[in-house]
């Protein structure tokens, strides 16, 4: 059996920030791999630990930069990696045909049997390319899964799954393998990477493809969409702050509170 | 093509959900920009009940799709692919909802339109320009779409509920899904989140995030609402980290709350998490990050320290 998790390397934006033009001036961003994704990584590992030969398979696609962010996955028990990147996939927003129709050559290549992606990247968070995926290689889906019977999985073929809907409902759905599911937090406990995971990791390999690797060309990542603008929103703010030390601020709040009637024996 | 806009309905278990009524509003002022008619399709369900409730203002035809009970993205899929046939719309609109990004993304895929998913505003001048957020709320982006013909989804709470009756036309669509092709079941639902507590209940709720770093600080905060007499509730990181149980959780995916008071400490206020809270009285947040979106909605706010500021708020109310 094999497991296919897309993975993303995500900035992070420091509180305080410039934009320029339209991105996040670089001095303010922070890398990692996208918190989604380090779910879908878990859930991947876990699933080999409890199978016999399964194999892990992480793809991302970015610039030889993501490599430190994969090689965490890798390091975390993944087998191999493949990073796709172009010189045309370096654009502002790759829109979410354009992803999945780099993944889909991927997947084309690598026929896995499951493949888990996290439910959003926390930078554009567009939460698509997961169930797209899925529809462009003609597999089934379920989007947002909290639960995984991994023994099910192994056992019957079948992924039976929990999808974590408003309010606190869980929605209880089976899917027929080969399928793609879209990871949410908190369906694990992600494991930080032990020392000889991290070693191993160094000899483990990412093979680098380019869109022609993959049977592509440029006219096939021309995406759709174009990120125009980026601004800070308006703060439509209009609380009462107190300053000064933690001591007055407290006080003075407290005092609010007392007047709505908290904390009166 | 015409200059129709589809929007799509989202129900669950015998109910319309909100955003059904806020999809209607969307689906209006698109249409309107567009110059053409804005149908809304209903799929499974009681659609006779619903197509009822959804012939509301500035629609105009509502179609129903009388198959199956609840969501599933399969039938969905199927039956969004034969309606756009149907309709032929110059833009297709449908809820951001966890189901919404269950079928949305594969209606796009299969019927090769660029998709625009969690739109908090858009404009039309012969393609759809779309406002959306990144980095957790942190900025906003305007998006242009290179294609007359656009699939989108629209965030909760983002456009006001359209409310008002008035006859749309109502049309049975004829549809028999390729059976072969539903490969996923849906085989109940499952209450999470029960337990000794029920924070919807509180009065006061003293709630923590991610701002409280390590799991042995979280007693920090509930010596706070111990001394308060309030109630102890969290965003979902802290659920996540398996620090309190899925019963604290405020937010879309956990409980939503009324209190009279509010207190969010170390809490960023994103969108999930606000839309569990916002309804309480009085809001209050104290956080280090002066452009945290919880100050949007807070009425009193402290921009310090949480480790510096949660003792001495404990020593003011004689906590321990």
């Amino acid at each position: 059996m094999k497991v296919l998790v897309t993975v993303k390397e995500v900035a992070e934006v420091e509180d305080d920030f410039e934009i320029d033009g339209t991105g996040v001036d670089d001095r303010y961003l922070e890398y990692d791999l996208n918190e989604w994704d380090d779910y879908a990584v878990e859930e991947a590992v876990q699933l080999q630990e409890a199978g016999d030969d399964i194999e892990v398979v992480s793809v991302t696609i970015g610039p030889e930069r993501a490599e430190e962010t994969i090689r965490m996955a890798l390091a975390k028990g993944v087998d191999r990696a493949i990073r796709v990147w172009d010189d045309a996939l370096d654009q502002d927003l790759l829109d979410t045909a354009t992803k999945a129709r780099v993944f889909r050559a991927v997947v084309e290549e690598e026929e896995p049997d499951l493949i888990l992606t996290g439910v959003q990247a926390g930078d554009d968070a567009f939460g698509a390319t997961g169930v797209a995926l899925a529809e462009s290689v003609g597999q089934e889906w379920a989007a947002v899964v909290n639960q995984l019977d991994i023994d099910h999985l192994l056992a019957e073929n079948v992924a039976r799954v929990h999808r974590e809907l408003e309010g606190g409902v869980e929605e209880l759905t089976d899917v027929e393998l080969p399928a793609v599911l879209t990871i949410q937090t908190g369906i694990n406990e992600p494991r930080y990477a032990s020392l000889r995971g991290i070693r191993q990791a160094q000899s483990k390999e990412i093979a680098p493809k380019t869109l022609a690797d993959l049977g592509l060309e440029a006219g096939d990542v021309e995406s759709s969409l174009f990120l125009t603008e980026m601004y800070e929103p308006e703060s439509e703010s209009d609380a009462t702050l107190f300053e000064g030390s933690a001591e007055e601020t407290a006080a003075e709040l407290a005092s609010v509170l007392r007047e709505k009637g908290v904390g009166a024996e | 093509m015409s200059a129709d806009v589809l929007a799509v309905a989202e129900h669950r278990r015998g109910d319309l959900r909100d955003v059904s009524f806020e999809l209607v509003t969307a689906g209006r002022e698109l249409a309107d920009a567009t110059g053409g008619d804005l149908h809304v399709a209903v799929i499974s369900g009681d659609v006779d009940g619903f197509a009822e409730e959804l012939s509301l203002d500035g629609v105009d035809v509502v179609h129903t799709v009388d198959y199956g009970e609840e969501f599933n993205h399969d039938v969905y899929v199927q039956a969004v692919e034969a309606l756009y046939d149907e309709v032929d719309p110059t833009a297709v609109v449908m809820p951001n909802s966890v189901n919404g990004l269950d079928y949305a993304p594969a209606v796009a895929e299969r019927l090769a339109l660029p998709l625009v998913t969690d739109a908090v505003g858009f404009e039309w001048d012969g393609a759809l320009t779309a406002t959306r957020e990144m980095y957790g709320s942190k900025v906003e982006t305007t998006v242009e779409v290179e294609s007359e013909r656009v699939a989108v989804t629209i965030r909760g709470g983002e456009w006001p509920a359209e409310e008002t009756h008035d006859g749309a036309e109502v049309r049975a669509f004829d549809f028999e899904p390729d059976e072969d092709a539903i490969r996923s079941t849906v085989t109940g639902f499952e209450e999470v989140g029960a337990g000794d507590v029920d924070i919807s209940e509180a009065e006061v709720l003293v709630s923590v995030g991610r701002g409280i770093e390590e799991e042995e600080n979280i007693e920090l905060v509930q010596r706070l609402a111990d001394a308060l007499g309030a109630t102890l509730s969290s965003s979902r990181p802290i659920v996540d980290n398996g620090w309190l149980p899925k019963n604290r959780q405020v937010g879309q995916s956990g409980k939503v709350v009324t209190p009279k008071v509010y207190i969010a400490v170390g809490i960023s206020g994103a969108v999930q998490h606000v839309a569990g809270m916002k309804g309480a009285e009085t809001i209050v947040a104290i956080n280090t990050d002066p452009n945290a979106p919880i100050f949007d909605i807070a009425d009193y706010g402290i921009v310090g320290d949480l480790f510096e500021v949660v003792p001495e708020l404990i020593e003011e109310f004689g906590g321990e």
